[in-house]
Protein backbone atom coordinates (compact mmCIF):
# COMPACT_ATOMS: atom_id res chain seq x y z
CA UNK A 1 0.00 0.00 0.00
CA UNK A 2 1.77 3.43 -0.72
CA UNK A 3 0.12 6.51 -2.20
CA UNK A 4 0.17 8.86 -5.42
CA UNK A 5 1.40 12.34 -3.99
CA UNK A 6 0.08 15.25 -6.32
CA UNK A 7 1.63 18.72 -5.96
CA UNK A 8 -0.91 21.69 -4.76
CA UNK A 9 -3.28 23.78 -7.32
CA UNK A 10 -2.40 21.94 -10.05
CA UNK A 11 -3.46 17.96 -8.87
CA UNK A 12 -6.63 19.50 -6.85
CA UNK A 13 -10.05 17.99 -7.44
CA UNK A 14 -12.95 19.57 -8.49
CA UNK A 15 -15.14 20.89 -5.80
CA UNK A 16 -17.48 18.79 -4.70
CA UNK A 17 -20.88 19.55 -5.01
CA UNK A 18 -22.74 19.26 -2.38
CA UNK A 19 -26.27 20.10 -3.75
CA UNK A 20 -26.31 16.75 -5.48
CA UNK A 21 -25.56 14.60 -2.24
CA UNK A 22 -27.76 14.35 1.07
CA UNK A 23 -27.74 16.87 3.07
CA UNK A 24 -26.56 16.11 6.80
CA UNK A 25 -30.34 16.57 8.22
CA UNK A 26 -32.98 14.62 6.52
CA UNK A 27 -36.22 13.93 8.37
CA UNK A 28 -37.38 11.85 6.94
CA UNK A 29 -34.73 9.12 7.76
CA UNK A 30 -34.76 10.04 11.39
CA UNK A 31 -31.19 8.46 12.82
CA UNK A 32 -29.75 11.91 11.31
CA UNK A 33 -31.71 13.88 13.67
CA UNK A 34 -28.90 13.35 16.63
CA UNK A 35 -26.09 12.53 14.02
CA UNK A 36 -26.20 15.72 11.80
CA UNK A 37 -23.69 18.42 12.49
CA UNK A 38 -26.10 21.72 12.44
CA UNK A 39 -22.90 24.01 11.15
CA UNK A 40 -22.23 24.16 7.64
CA UNK A 41 -18.98 22.20 6.69
CA UNK A 42 -16.11 24.54 6.28
CA UNK A 43 -15.28 24.57 2.15
CA UNK A 44 -11.64 24.62 1.75
CA UNK A 45 -9.34 23.43 -1.01
CA UNK A 46 -7.90 20.18 -0.01
CA UNK A 47 -4.04 20.47 1.25
CA UNK A 48 -1.52 17.45 0.35
CA UNK A 49 -3.07 15.77 3.46
CA UNK A 50 -6.14 15.40 1.43
CA UNK A 51 -4.76 14.75 -2.15
CA UNK A 52 -2.76 11.95 -1.04
CA UNK A 53 -4.30 8.76 -0.34
CA UNK A 54 -3.71 4.96 0.62
CA UNK A 55 -3.99 2.44 -2.52
CA UNK A 56 -3.62 -1.15 -1.67
CA UNK A 57 -2.22 -4.29 -4.51
CA UNK A 58 -3.91 -6.74 -6.28
CA UNK A 59 -1.40 -9.25 -4.25
CA UNK A 60 -3.18 -8.72 -0.88
CA UNK A 61 -6.27 -9.64 -2.64
CA UNK A 62 -7.70 -13.67 -1.58
CA UNK A 63 -9.28 -15.57 -4.51
CA UNK A 64 -12.26 -15.79 -2.95
CA UNK A 65 -12.54 -11.76 -1.47
CA UNK A 66 -15.35 -11.30 -4.59
CA UNK A 67 -17.18 -14.38 -4.15
CA UNK A 68 -19.69 -13.80 -1.83
CA UNK A 69 -21.21 -16.88 -3.49
CA UNK A 70 -18.85 -19.00 -1.33
CA UNK A 71 -16.39 -16.62 0.84
CA UNK A 72 -17.85 -17.61 3.83
CA UNK A 73 -18.62 -20.80 3.22
CA UNK A 74 -18.72 -23.40 6.07
CA UNK A 75 -18.93 -26.46 4.56
CA UNK A 76 -18.34 -25.95 0.58
CA UNK A 77 -22.27 -25.33 0.51
CA UNK A 78 -22.78 -22.16 -1.61
CA UNK A 79 -25.06 -19.64 -0.67
CA UNK A 80 -28.50 -19.31 -1.56
CA UNK A 81 -30.42 -16.82 -3.61
CA UNK A 82 -30.83 -15.71 -6.74
CA UNK A 83 -27.04 -16.07 -8.54
CA UNK A 84 -25.48 -12.53 -9.47
CA UNK A 85 -22.58 -10.84 -11.17
CA UNK A 86 -22.20 -7.01 -10.17
CA UNK A 87 -19.38 -5.48 -12.27
CA UNK A 88 -18.72 -1.95 -13.39
CA UNK A 89 -16.40 1.20 -14.04
CA UNK A 90 -15.01 3.29 -11.31
CA UNK A 91 -14.37 6.69 -13.25
CA UNK A 92 -13.66 10.05 -12.44
CA UNK A 93 -15.39 13.45 -13.05
CA UNK A 94 -13.51 13.64 -16.12
CA UNK A 95 -15.01 10.15 -17.64
CA UNK A 96 -11.28 8.72 -16.45
CA UNK A 97 -10.76 5.04 -15.36
CA UNK A 98 -9.56 4.74 -11.32
CA UNK A 99 -7.44 2.16 -11.80
CA UNK A 100 -6.19 -0.26 -8.99
CA UNK A 101 -8.90 1.35 -5.87
CA UNK A 102 -9.78 -0.54 -3.13
CA UNK A 103 -13.73 -1.49 -3.65
CA UNK A 104 -15.41 -3.16 -0.64
CA UNK A 105 -19.34 -4.21 -1.00
CA UNK A 106 -21.41 -5.71 1.95
CA UNK A 107 -25.52 -6.51 1.91
CA UNK A 108 -28.18 -8.73 3.11
CA UNK A 109 -28.89 -12.41 2.47
CA UNK A 110 -31.67 -13.42 0.00
CA UNK A 111 -33.96 -13.27 2.75
CA UNK A 112 -33.15 -9.71 3.39
CA UNK A 113 -31.07 -10.49 6.62
CA UNK A 114 -27.99 -9.13 7.97
CA UNK A 115 -25.08 -11.35 9.50
CA UNK A 116 -24.92 -9.25 12.76
CA UNK A 117 -25.54 -9.23 16.09
CA UNK A 118 -27.30 -6.36 16.40
CA UNK A 119 -29.82 -7.34 13.45
CA UNK A 120 -33.42 -8.60 14.87
CA UNK A 121 -34.91 -9.09 11.50
CA UNK A 122 -36.88 -12.52 11.88
CA UNK A 123 -35.76 -14.00 7.93
CA UNK A 124 -33.44 -17.00 8.14
CA UNK A 125 -29.91 -16.28 8.52
CA UNK A 126 -27.65 -18.31 6.03
CA UNK A 127 -24.79 -20.86 7.14
CA UNK A 128 -22.97 -20.06 3.88
CA UNK A 129 -23.84 -16.20 3.22
CA UNK A 130 -21.64 -13.71 5.05
CA UNK A 131 -22.99 -10.90 3.43
CA UNK A 132 -19.09 -9.05 2.57
CA UNK A 133 -16.33 -8.97 0.58
CA UNK A 134 -13.98 -7.14 -1.87
CA UNK A 135 -12.27 -6.18 -5.13
CA UNK A 136 -9.41 -3.58 -6.46
CA UNK A 137 -9.96 -2.22 -9.83
CA UNK A 138 -8.36 -3.51 -12.98
CA UNK A 139 -6.32 -1.13 -15.20
CA UNK A 140 -9.29 0.56 -16.78
CA UNK A 141 -11.32 0.66 -13.85
CA UNK A 142 -13.29 -2.57 -13.63
CA UNK A 143 -14.12 -4.17 -10.65
CA UNK A 144 -17.01 -7.49 -10.64
CA UNK A 145 -18.13 -9.99 -7.99
CA UNK A 146 -20.30 -12.67 -7.48
CA UNK A 147 -23.09 -12.28 -4.82
CA UNK A 148 -27.03 -13.41 -4.40
CA UNK A 149 -29.61 -10.84 -4.85
CA UNK A 150 -30.28 -9.39 -1.03
CA UNK A 151 -33.65 -9.10 -0.04
CA UNK A 152 -35.71 -6.26 0.97
CA UNK A 153 -35.83 -5.65 5.01
CA UNK A 154 -37.92 -3.91 6.70
CA UNK A 155 -36.05 -1.03 9.52
CA UNK A 156 -37.26 0.96 12.43
CA UNK A 157 -37.83 4.15 10.88
CA UNK A 158 -41.43 5.12 10.29
CA UNK A 159 -43.96 2.58 11.32
CA UNK A 160 -43.51 0.35 8.31
CA UNK A 161 -40.52 1.49 6.12
CA UNK A 162 -38.83 -1.09 4.00
CA UNK A 163 -35.55 -1.04 2.35
CA UNK A 164 -35.26 -1.58 -1.30
CA UNK A 165 -33.08 -4.52 -2.31
CA UNK A 166 -29.44 -2.93 -1.88
CA UNK A 167 -25.81 -3.14 -1.59
CA UNK A 168 -23.39 -1.21 -0.05
CA UNK A 169 -20.09 0.48 -1.73
CA UNK A 170 -16.80 1.71 -0.29
CA UNK A 171 -14.71 3.23 -2.49
CA UNK A 172 -11.37 4.75 -2.16
CA UNK A 173 -9.94 6.59 -5.34
CA UNK A 174 -6.45 7.75 -5.21
CA UNK A 175 -7.09 10.68 -2.77
CA UNK A 176 -8.45 10.79 0.67
CA UNK A 177 -10.70 13.17 -0.44
CA UNK A 178 -12.32 11.22 -2.90
CA UNK A 179 -13.43 8.63 -0.22
CA UNK A 180 -16.98 7.99 -0.95
CA UNK A 181 -19.61 5.63 0.61
CA UNK A 182 -22.75 4.57 -1.35
CA UNK A 183 -25.08 1.90 -2.42
CA UNK A 184 -26.58 0.16 -5.29
CA UNK A 185 -29.94 -0.24 -6.46
CA UNK A 186 -31.93 -3.00 -9.24
CA UNK A 187 -33.50 -1.45 -11.65
CA UNK A 188 -36.94 -1.99 -11.95
CA UNK A 189 -37.64 -2.57 -8.08
CA UNK A 190 -40.63 -0.34 -7.24
CA UNK A 191 -39.31 -0.17 -3.47
CA UNK A 192 -36.33 2.33 -4.36
CA UNK A 193 -39.08 5.36 -4.68
CA UNK A 194 -40.16 4.80 -1.12
CA UNK A 195 -37.25 4.39 0.45
CA UNK A 196 -36.65 7.49 2.96
CA UNK A 197 -32.61 6.97 2.35
CA UNK A 198 -33.21 6.75 -1.49
CA UNK A 199 -35.07 10.07 -0.67
CA UNK A 200 -32.18 11.74 0.86
CA UNK A 201 -30.45 12.35 -2.61
CA UNK A 202 -31.83 15.43 -3.72
CA UNK A 203 -31.95 15.39 -7.47
CA UNK A 204 -33.76 12.27 -9.34
CA UNK A 205 -30.57 11.95 -11.62
CA UNK A 206 -28.57 11.82 -8.76
CA UNK A 207 -30.97 8.35 -7.73
CA UNK A 208 -30.75 7.04 -10.98
CA UNK A 209 -26.50 7.11 -10.70
CA UNK A 210 -27.24 4.89 -7.86
CA UNK A 211 -29.49 2.11 -9.87
CA UNK A 212 -27.92 -0.75 -11.15
CA UNK A 213 -29.02 -2.25 -15.21
CA UNK A 214 -29.65 -5.00 -15.85
CA UNK A 215 -26.80 -6.64 -18.04
CA UNK A 216 -28.25 -9.39 -20.32
CA UNK A 217 -25.18 -9.45 -22.07
CA UNK A 218 -22.48 -10.76 -19.47
CA UNK A 219 -24.71 -12.68 -17.50
CA UNK A 220 -23.12 -16.32 -16.83
CA UNK A 221 -25.18 -18.81 -18.95
CA UNK A 222 -27.24 -21.31 -16.85
CA UNK A 223 -25.86 -19.62 -13.70
CA UNK A 224 -26.09 -16.21 -12.68
CA UNK A 225 -28.05 -12.74 -13.81
CA UNK A 226 -25.55 -9.59 -14.74
CA UNK A 227 -26.04 -6.12 -12.74
CA UNK A 228 -23.67 -3.15 -13.77
CA UNK A 229 -23.32 -0.50 -11.22
CA UNK A 230 -20.72 2.17 -12.67
CA UNK A 231 -19.05 4.66 -9.64
CA UNK A 232 -18.08 8.36 -10.40
CA UNK A 233 -15.46 9.76 -7.75
CA UNK A 234 -14.53 13.38 -7.56
CA UNK A 235 -12.20 14.26 -10.49
CA UNK A 236 -9.06 16.06 -10.83
CA UNK A 237 -8.53 19.76 -12.29
CA UNK A 238 -5.21 18.91 -13.77
CA UNK A 239 -4.15 16.44 -16.54
CA UNK A 240 -0.85 17.09 -16.43
CA UNK A 241 0.52 14.01 -14.66
CA UNK A 242 -1.66 11.45 -16.62
CA UNK A 243 1.68 9.66 -18.12
CA UNK A 244 3.65 9.90 -15.04
CA UNK A 245 1.43 8.60 -12.50
CA UNK A 246 -1.05 5.80 -12.82
CA UNK A 247 -4.63 6.75 -11.87
CA UNK A 248 -4.12 10.53 -12.02
CA UNK B 1 -3.67 26.54 -17.67
CA UNK B 2 -6.98 25.97 -19.02
CA UNK B 3 -8.37 22.95 -16.96
CA UNK B 4 -11.04 20.52 -18.62
CA UNK B 5 -14.73 20.99 -16.47
CA UNK B 6 -15.97 18.01 -14.99
CA UNK B 7 -18.45 15.57 -17.33
CA UNK B 8 -19.73 13.11 -15.06
CA UNK B 9 -21.78 13.55 -11.63
CA UNK B 10 -19.96 12.43 -8.77
CA UNK B 11 -21.99 9.21 -7.19
CA UNK B 12 -24.38 10.27 -4.61
CA UNK B 13 -23.21 9.17 -0.90
CA UNK B 14 -25.55 7.56 1.20
CA UNK B 15 -25.29 6.40 5.12
CA UNK B 16 -22.90 3.78 5.75
CA UNK B 17 -26.06 2.25 7.63
CA UNK B 18 -26.16 0.27 11.07
CA UNK B 19 -24.29 -2.65 9.44
CA UNK B 20 -20.82 -0.94 8.36
CA UNK B 21 -19.06 -2.59 10.85
CA UNK B 22 -20.07 -5.87 8.39
CA UNK B 23 -18.36 -4.77 5.17
CA UNK B 24 -15.58 -2.40 6.64
CA UNK B 25 -14.15 -4.45 9.66
CA UNK B 26 -15.86 -7.80 9.05
CA UNK B 27 -13.52 -9.41 12.06
CA UNK B 28 -14.61 -6.82 14.47
CA UNK B 29 -18.27 -7.84 14.15
CA UNK B 30 -17.40 -11.34 14.61
CA UNK B 31 -16.83 -12.25 11.07
CA UNK B 32 -13.78 -14.43 10.89
CA UNK B 33 -11.88 -16.36 8.29
CA UNK B 34 -12.33 -14.80 5.12
CA UNK B 35 -9.61 -11.67 5.51
CA UNK B 36 -8.27 -9.48 7.98
CA UNK B 37 -9.54 -6.19 8.82
CA UNK B 38 -8.18 -3.04 6.38
CA UNK B 39 -6.60 -0.90 8.03
CA UNK B 40 -6.32 -2.40 11.35
CA UNK B 41 -2.45 -2.17 12.30
CA UNK B 42 -0.63 0.40 10.44
CA UNK B 43 3.08 0.22 12.24
CA UNK B 44 6.23 -2.43 11.60
CA UNK B 45 9.23 -2.65 13.74
CA UNK B 46 11.03 -0.77 11.27
CA UNK B 47 8.60 2.41 11.48
CA UNK B 48 10.80 5.73 12.38
CA UNK B 49 8.84 8.22 14.83
CA UNK B 50 7.23 8.46 18.09
CA UNK B 51 5.10 5.62 19.08
CA UNK B 52 1.47 7.25 19.91
CA UNK B 53 -1.89 6.40 20.61
CA UNK B 54 -4.71 8.13 19.22
CA UNK B 55 -8.32 7.75 21.25
CA UNK B 56 -11.69 9.53 21.22
CA UNK B 57 -15.13 8.77 21.54
CA UNK B 58 -17.69 9.04 18.69
CA UNK B 59 -20.63 11.54 20.60
CA UNK B 60 -24.20 12.53 19.15
CA UNK B 61 -26.71 15.70 19.92
CA UNK B 62 -28.00 13.85 22.37
CA UNK B 63 -24.99 12.61 24.06
CA UNK B 64 -24.83 9.11 23.17
CA UNK B 65 -22.41 7.12 22.03
CA UNK B 66 -22.27 6.56 18.33
CA UNK B 67 -21.18 2.46 18.51
CA UNK B 68 -21.91 2.02 14.68
CA UNK B 69 -19.37 4.35 13.77
CA UNK B 70 -16.44 3.56 11.57
CA UNK B 71 -13.45 5.82 11.83
CA UNK B 72 -10.80 6.25 9.13
CA UNK B 73 -7.41 8.15 9.73
CA UNK B 74 -4.60 9.08 6.99
CA UNK B 75 -1.20 10.77 7.73
CA UNK B 76 1.92 11.91 7.12
CA UNK B 77 5.57 9.78 8.98
CA UNK B 78 7.45 11.17 11.05
CA UNK B 79 9.34 12.98 8.30
CA UNK B 80 5.87 14.31 6.76
CA UNK B 81 6.20 11.95 3.89
CA UNK B 82 3.18 10.00 2.65
CA UNK B 83 3.34 6.52 1.79
CA UNK B 84 5.91 6.29 -0.88
CA UNK B 85 4.89 5.19 -4.71
CA UNK B 86 8.02 2.65 -4.94
CA UNK B 87 5.53 0.52 -2.54
CA UNK B 88 2.73 0.63 -4.93
CA UNK B 89 2.30 -2.81 -5.95
CA UNK B 90 4.85 -4.34 -3.96
CA UNK B 91 3.64 -6.93 -1.73
CA UNK B 92 6.00 -6.06 0.84
CA UNK B 93 3.88 -3.16 3.04
CA UNK B 94 5.85 0.13 3.49
CA UNK B 95 6.74 0.14 7.40
CA UNK B 96 4.35 2.54 7.87
CA UNK B 97 1.12 2.77 5.73
CA UNK B 98 -0.17 5.93 6.92
CA UNK B 99 -3.89 4.51 6.85
CA UNK B 100 -5.50 3.08 9.82
CA UNK B 101 -9.42 2.12 9.96
CA UNK B 102 -11.55 1.11 13.50
CA UNK B 103 -14.55 0.66 14.47
CA UNK B 104 -16.26 2.25 17.02
CA UNK B 105 -16.60 0.04 20.01
CA UNK B 106 -20.37 -0.15 22.17
CA UNK B 107 -19.11 3.65 24.26
CA UNK B 108 -18.29 5.02 20.83
CA UNK B 109 -15.19 4.62 21.42
CA UNK B 110 -11.59 3.87 18.90
CA UNK B 111 -8.30 3.71 19.07
CA UNK B 112 -5.46 4.19 16.30
CA UNK B 113 -1.70 2.72 17.41
CA UNK B 114 0.43 4.93 15.18
CA UNK B 115 3.14 7.36 15.19
CA UNK B 116 3.14 11.15 15.31
CA UNK B 117 3.59 13.11 12.11
CA UNK B 118 5.93 15.57 10.88
CA UNK B 119 4.62 18.26 9.51
CA UNK B 120 3.69 18.80 5.68
CA UNK B 121 3.90 21.37 3.55
CA UNK B 122 0.56 23.96 2.91
CA UNK B 123 -0.80 25.46 0.47
CA UNK B 124 0.71 28.68 0.97
CA UNK B 125 4.04 27.01 0.72
CA UNK B 126 4.64 26.92 4.96
CA UNK B 127 4.31 24.05 6.66
CA UNK B 128 1.25 22.63 8.35
CA UNK B 129 1.22 21.97 11.68
CA UNK B 130 1.21 18.55 12.54
CA UNK B 131 -1.88 16.91 12.24
CA UNK B 132 -3.71 13.49 10.93
CA UNK B 133 -6.87 13.51 8.34
CA UNK B 134 -9.90 11.62 9.80
CA UNK B 135 -13.21 10.66 8.12
CA UNK B 136 -16.36 9.22 10.03
CA UNK B 137 -19.11 7.35 8.54
CA UNK B 138 -22.06 5.65 10.83
CA UNK B 139 -26.02 5.28 10.79
CA UNK B 140 -27.92 8.56 10.14
CA UNK B 141 -24.72 10.12 8.61
CA UNK B 142 -25.21 11.09 4.66
CA UNK B 143 -21.77 11.53 3.69
CA UNK B 144 -18.50 11.05 5.08
CA UNK B 145 -17.57 13.68 7.60
CA UNK B 146 -13.81 15.08 7.10
CA UNK B 147 -12.15 16.17 9.82
CA UNK B 148 -8.78 16.70 11.39
CA UNK B 149 -6.86 16.03 14.69
CA UNK B 150 -4.12 18.06 16.16
CA UNK B 151 -1.54 17.77 18.62
CA UNK B 152 -2.20 20.01 21.74
CA UNK B 153 1.82 20.25 22.48
CA UNK B 154 2.67 21.73 19.07
CA UNK B 155 0.80 24.95 19.96
CA UNK B 156 3.26 26.97 18.10
CA UNK B 157 2.29 25.04 15.43
CA UNK B 158 -1.18 25.21 15.39
CA UNK B 159 -0.70 28.84 15.92
CA UNK B 160 0.33 29.45 12.31
CA UNK B 161 -1.56 26.54 10.45
CA UNK B 162 -3.42 27.20 7.37
CA UNK B 163 -6.37 25.10 7.92
CA UNK B 164 -6.84 25.95 11.83
CA UNK B 165 -6.79 29.67 10.53
CA UNK B 166 -9.00 28.97 7.91
CA UNK B 167 -11.94 28.43 11.02
CA UNK B 168 -12.99 32.01 12.09
CA UNK B 169 -14.80 31.13 15.68
CA UNK B 170 -11.53 30.40 17.37
CA UNK B 171 -13.52 28.50 19.88
CA UNK B 172 -14.19 26.17 17.22
CA UNK B 173 -10.17 25.55 16.61
CA UNK B 174 -10.57 23.28 20.06
CA UNK B 175 -12.38 20.79 18.96
CA UNK B 176 -9.61 19.79 16.66
CA UNK B 177 -6.54 20.05 19.20
CA UNK B 178 -6.11 16.82 20.81
CA UNK B 179 -4.71 16.61 24.43
CA UNK B 180 -1.48 14.47 25.28
CA UNK B 181 -1.72 12.33 28.18
CA UNK B 182 1.74 10.53 29.16
CA UNK B 183 1.58 6.63 29.65
CA UNK B 184 3.98 3.69 28.51
CA UNK B 185 2.66 5.07 25.12
CA UNK B 186 1.19 8.42 25.02
CA UNK B 187 -2.22 8.62 24.14
CA UNK B 188 -3.76 11.73 22.44
CA UNK B 189 -7.43 12.03 22.91
CA UNK B 190 -9.82 13.76 20.86
CA UNK B 191 -14.08 13.26 21.14
CA UNK B 192 -16.06 14.14 17.65
CA UNK B 193 -18.98 15.33 18.56
CA UNK B 194 -21.19 15.14 15.58
CA UNK B 195 -23.54 17.88 16.51
CA UNK B 196 -24.48 20.42 19.78
CA UNK B 197 -22.23 22.79 21.73
CA UNK B 198 -18.95 20.99 21.12
CA UNK B 199 -19.59 19.91 17.45
CA UNK B 200 -16.46 19.04 15.88
CA UNK B 201 -15.32 21.48 12.86
CA UNK B 202 -15.78 19.61 9.63
CA UNK B 203 -14.42 20.17 5.93
CA UNK B 204 -15.32 19.95 2.66
CA UNK B 205 -12.13 19.48 1.43
FE1 LIG C 1 -28.43 -2.03 4.22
Amino acid sequence: MSAIILPGADGSLYQRDMAWHPPAHTPGYKSTTFRAPRHSMLSLGPTKSELSGPTFGHETLGALDNDLIRNFSQDGTEAIGQRLVVYGQVLDENARAVPNTLVEFWQANAGGRYRHKKEGYLAALDPNFGGFGRAITDENGFYSFRTVKPGAYPWPNGGNDWRPAHIHFSVFGHAFAQRLITQMYFEGDPMIWQCPIVGTVPDKAGIEQLIARLDRHNTTPMDALAYRFDIVLRGRRSTMFENRLEGN
Amino acid sequence: MLHPTPILKETPSQTAGPYVHIGMTPNFAELRGVYDDPGATMLSEDTKGERIAIVGRVIDGAGAPVADAVIEIWQADAQGSFAGPAARHSNSAPSFTGWGRQAADGDGVFSFQTIKPGAVEGPDGRPQAPHVSLWIVARGINIGLQTRLYFADEAAANEGDYVLNKIMDKRRRQTLIARREEGPVPRYVLDIHLQGEKETVFFDF
